[in-house]
């Protein structure tokens, strides 16, 4: 059983686990995933290490509370337990000291960009981050993006906070008014890695992603996390989740996100009626 | 007494039932039965039969015990060689191992030792297992890596000489494919569990969610202090043909479409979280065993159709005969000597149907199989909603990957010593369908004997 030490809600539907996990701590490295199980009934589901603590033995998540297993996952309290906790899986962050770079977040991406911007600037990057949510409210880790940047920039949908508009209304800017962006890391929903891809296309910035297809075991071994980069089908969870930005399909990546659209709704009916009853 | 020509058949489940539920298809024999089945073996003095099976069991001893009504001895006598005989009862392949050489099997046919294999042990697992007794300790410590039947074997052997055992599995429940993959209707996965925890009670201590290749390399396990240890992470790497269309919305690996339902118990859904999703129609590319499997799981994830689309014709199916007859029976449609060529998208992206083309056979090939060679013109259209790839899986890479020191085949296979397990890397052993790929249960648990026996060896010479 893998302990939650400690959760913190960080803005409406977003929350924050540190689970027990020595082993996974001891060997994490950003840019890496772990997969988990709520009870003996659920499902595995992956989410990225936003950080870890290898001393106190605990890996941090941060997750949105989106369909059944997250919200499931997010009604535990400190105290509780999760039944399987596995990882750390997908290949690390490649880390180097590139010169000035940028760092693109959005949404609960902030929570994985977390650690490889911290990365990043610890091997010597000058670092621009630029985070994005639809308000204010939605936005997380605002401070600890901060500590670990040079320049940080903000953008929500509504205007609430920060630049109204899309993170790539700033990145274009940077790129612009900066010049010489050497690379860019972006994470965050699918739509938005794809604009982002589309920003630095023109300026041939190499830019890399974070693909969070849907996922089984997590080890190369069902496939069902495949996505075409460059033309070569790849699994996410082996050989990424990481990808040259400008070589993936995107219009495949989001349509394989909804294969089980309709079952997802009919896990999340059941539950809310407490299923049994063959309402669905 | 005469000497009766068939064999005592095994009652089974009504097809037409059965292919819509996930209850075991196969439902062993009564005691009458089995002691009908057990009176037809002669007892030969040269135990032909013995050569088949890969990991010797005494045949005739344990049938002869059947025959005295002594079950207790019966599944005694097994269990000095197989650690898993209610799993070998099920899915062993007898036809082409121990019943290929039973002397009854030149005139009539074979005796039942399958069948009787898994009386024995499913008149122990009712009765409850006794555990055994656990030898003192060597105070030598083994990392036993994966979790299927090679691993299992080994690990269980190795308890049994006295060593202390941990095993290494990366899902969160140990039974490889065993869990994951055969279905629940031909594999109860609660066997499966009581096996298992038999090998725990030998006091292997089994830690799940555990990568090798992630939370400790092979080089790590040695630093830290086992003085073996033994690879047996089998071949989980789905393969895909390499035609347009396999990432389609519909398209699933053998793997994913299984696991899925076994694993995860996609099949109790929502009551289990994990979907899967199955068409009416359904085409599974292959006819090994896996694919019997796909086909036969679609319909009873409610397909109304179910396909097998092979490349060759009926005689070169790889899946085991009783397989290939059930999944006749409960309705699964042949389509052999077809091949498809592209898998066709509806507008938003999900599987319409498949191209194929048809196939002759010519002449043999290397493996001395005829090969099969495309009809020009042939192409038609194929209507399906769901496409199942089970045309075979290769080495998983991450533990070789991260092995430093260990040689590779060409395939990505580990490279090992057929009758030590040994790997060219000291200490460092391998076995099952990480060394052979994909194959069987019973030669994944005969190498995993052979590593145990050899590893044993190795720790009494090393100081
Ligand atoms: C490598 C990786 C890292 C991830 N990191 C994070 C993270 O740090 N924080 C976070 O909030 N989310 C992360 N995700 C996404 C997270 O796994 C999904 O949100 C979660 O599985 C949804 O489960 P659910 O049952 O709550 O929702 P569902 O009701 O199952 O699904 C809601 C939507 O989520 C998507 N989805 C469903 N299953 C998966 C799956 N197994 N993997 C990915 N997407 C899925 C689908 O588009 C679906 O429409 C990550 C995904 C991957 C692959
Ligand atoms: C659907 C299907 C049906 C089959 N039907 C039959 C049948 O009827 N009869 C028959 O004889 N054979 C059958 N087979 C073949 C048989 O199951 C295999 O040959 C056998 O299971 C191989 O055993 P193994 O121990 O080598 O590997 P596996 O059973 O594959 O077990 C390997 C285990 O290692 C784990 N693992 C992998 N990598 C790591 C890692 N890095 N760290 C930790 N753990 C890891 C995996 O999760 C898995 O649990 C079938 C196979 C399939 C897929
Ligand atoms: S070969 Fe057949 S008849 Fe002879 S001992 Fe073996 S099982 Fe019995
Ligand atoms: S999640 Fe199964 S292969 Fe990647």
């Amino acid at each position: 059983m893998y302990q939650i030490v400690a959760t913190k809600v960080l803005a409406p539907t977003i929350k924050l686990f540190e689970i027990k996990a020595p082993m996974v701590a001891a060997k994490a490295q950003a840019g890496q995933f772990i997969i988990l199980r709520v009870d003996e009934e659920g499902e595995r589901i992956p989410l990225t290490i936003a950080d870890y603590n290898r001393d106190a033995g605990t890996i941090t998540t941060i997750f949105q509370e989106i369909g059944y297993t997250t919200k499931k996952l997010g009604a535990l309290n400190e105290g509780d337990s999760l039944v399987d906790f596995v990882g750390p899986l997908g290949q690390a962050s490649e880390i180097e000291n590139f010169g000035r770079i940028v760092c693109v977040g959005g949404g609960v991406g902030v929570a994985p960009l977390y650690p490889i911007t911290r990365a990043l600037k610890e091997a010597g990057n000058e670092v621009i981050s630029i985070i994005g949510a639809r308000s204010k409210d939605l936005l997380i880790l605002e401070d600890e993006m901060r500590s670990v940047s040079d320049t940080l920039l903000v953008a929500t949908d509504d205007g609430s906070y920060g630049h109204k508009g899309f993170v790539t209304d700033l990145l274009k800017q940077v790129i612009e008014e900066k010049g010489d962006v050497k690379h860019v890391w972006a994470i965050g929903p699918v739509v938005m890695m794809r604009a982002v891809t589309g920003t630095t296309k023109p300026y041939e910035v190499p830019t890399i992603v974070s693909m969070n297809p849907i996922m089984v075991d997590g080890t190369g071994m069902c496939g069902a996390c495949r996505v075409s980069v460059g033309n070569e089908t790849k699994f996410a969870c082996v050989d990424g989740p990481e990808f040259d930005g400008h070589l993936v399909d995107w219009d495949l990546a989001i349509r394989r996100l909804a294969i089980f659209k309709d079952e997802e709704k009919r896990a999340e009916a059941a539950a809310s009626c407490g299923g049994g009853c063959g309402c669905q | 007494m005469p000497i009766i020509k068939e064999k005592t058949p095994m009652p089974s489940q009504d097809p037409q039932e059965r292919s819509r539920n996930f209850n075991e298809v196969a439902l062993g024999y009564t005691e009458e039965m089995a002691l009908k089945e057990a009176e037809r073996c002669i007892q030969c003095k040269n135990e032909p039969c013995r050569q088949g099976c890969p990991v010797e069991v005494d045949i005739p001893a344990f049938i002869l015990k059947m025959k005295e009504k002594d079950y207790d001895g019966a599944i005694a006598k097994i269990k000095e060689k197989s650690n898993l005989p209610a799993i070998c009862g099920r899915v062993c392949p007898q036809e082409s191992q121990c019943e290929k050489y039973c002397t009854l099997g030149k005139k009539n046919e074979p005796v039942g030792i399958g069948r009787l294999e898994r009386y024995a042990a499913d008149y122990e697992l009712n009765k409850g297992v006794t555990p055994p007794e656990v030898p003192a300790s060597t105070g030598k410590k083994v990392a036993v890596v994966g979790g299927g039947p090679a691993s299992l074997t080994a690990a269980a052997d190795l308890a049994r000489l006295g060593h202390q055992v941990t095993l290494f599995e990366a899902l969160h429940v140990a039974g490889g494919v065993l869990m994951y993959g055969i279905p629940q209707f031909r594999l109860p996965k609660e066997v499966v569990q009581t096996e298992i925890d038999y090998i725990r009670k030998l006091g292997v201590d089994i830690r799940t969610n555990a990568v090798i290749g992630k939370i400790s390399t092979v080089d790590e396990l040695l630093e830290q202090g086992y003085d073996a240890v033994f690879i047996g992470t089998g071949a989980g790497l789905p393969y895909f043909m390499d035609i347009p269309g396999e990432n389609l919305n519909g398209v699933y690996s053998a793997n994913e479409f299984l696991t899925r339902t076994n694993l995860m118990k996609g099949y109790k859904f929502p009551e289990y979280a994990t979907p899967i999703k199955v068409g009416k129609k359904v085409a599974v590319v292959g006819a090994g065993n896996v694919a019997m499997d796909g086909a036969r799981t679609a319909l009873r994830l409610g397909a109304e159709e179910s396909y097998i689309v092979y490349r060759r014709s009926a005689e070169e199916m790889p899946a085991r005969t009783e397989e290939i007859h059930h999944a006749e029976e409960e309705g699964v449609q042949f389509k052999l000597l077809t091949s498809p060529t592209e898998i066709v998208a509806t507008d938003d992206g999900w599987v319409k149907g498949m191209t194929c083309v048809k196939y002759e056979l010519g002449e043999p090939d290397a493996s001395g199989r005829r090969r099969p060679i495309a009809i020009e013109g042939s192409e038609f259209f194929m209507e399906v909603d769901t496409v199942v790839m089970a045309i075979g899986q290769g080495p998983n890479p991450l533990v070789p990957t991260t092995t430093p020191g260990m040689e590779l085949n060409k395939k990505g296979t580990i490279k090992a010593d057929e009758e030590s397990g040994a790997t060219t890397k000291e200490g460092v052993f391998a076995g099952g369908d990480i060394v052979t790929g994909a194959a069987t249960v019973i030669l994944a648990m005969g190498a995993g004997k052979k590593a145990a026996k050899a590893i044993d060896e190795y720790l009494k010479n090393k100081a």
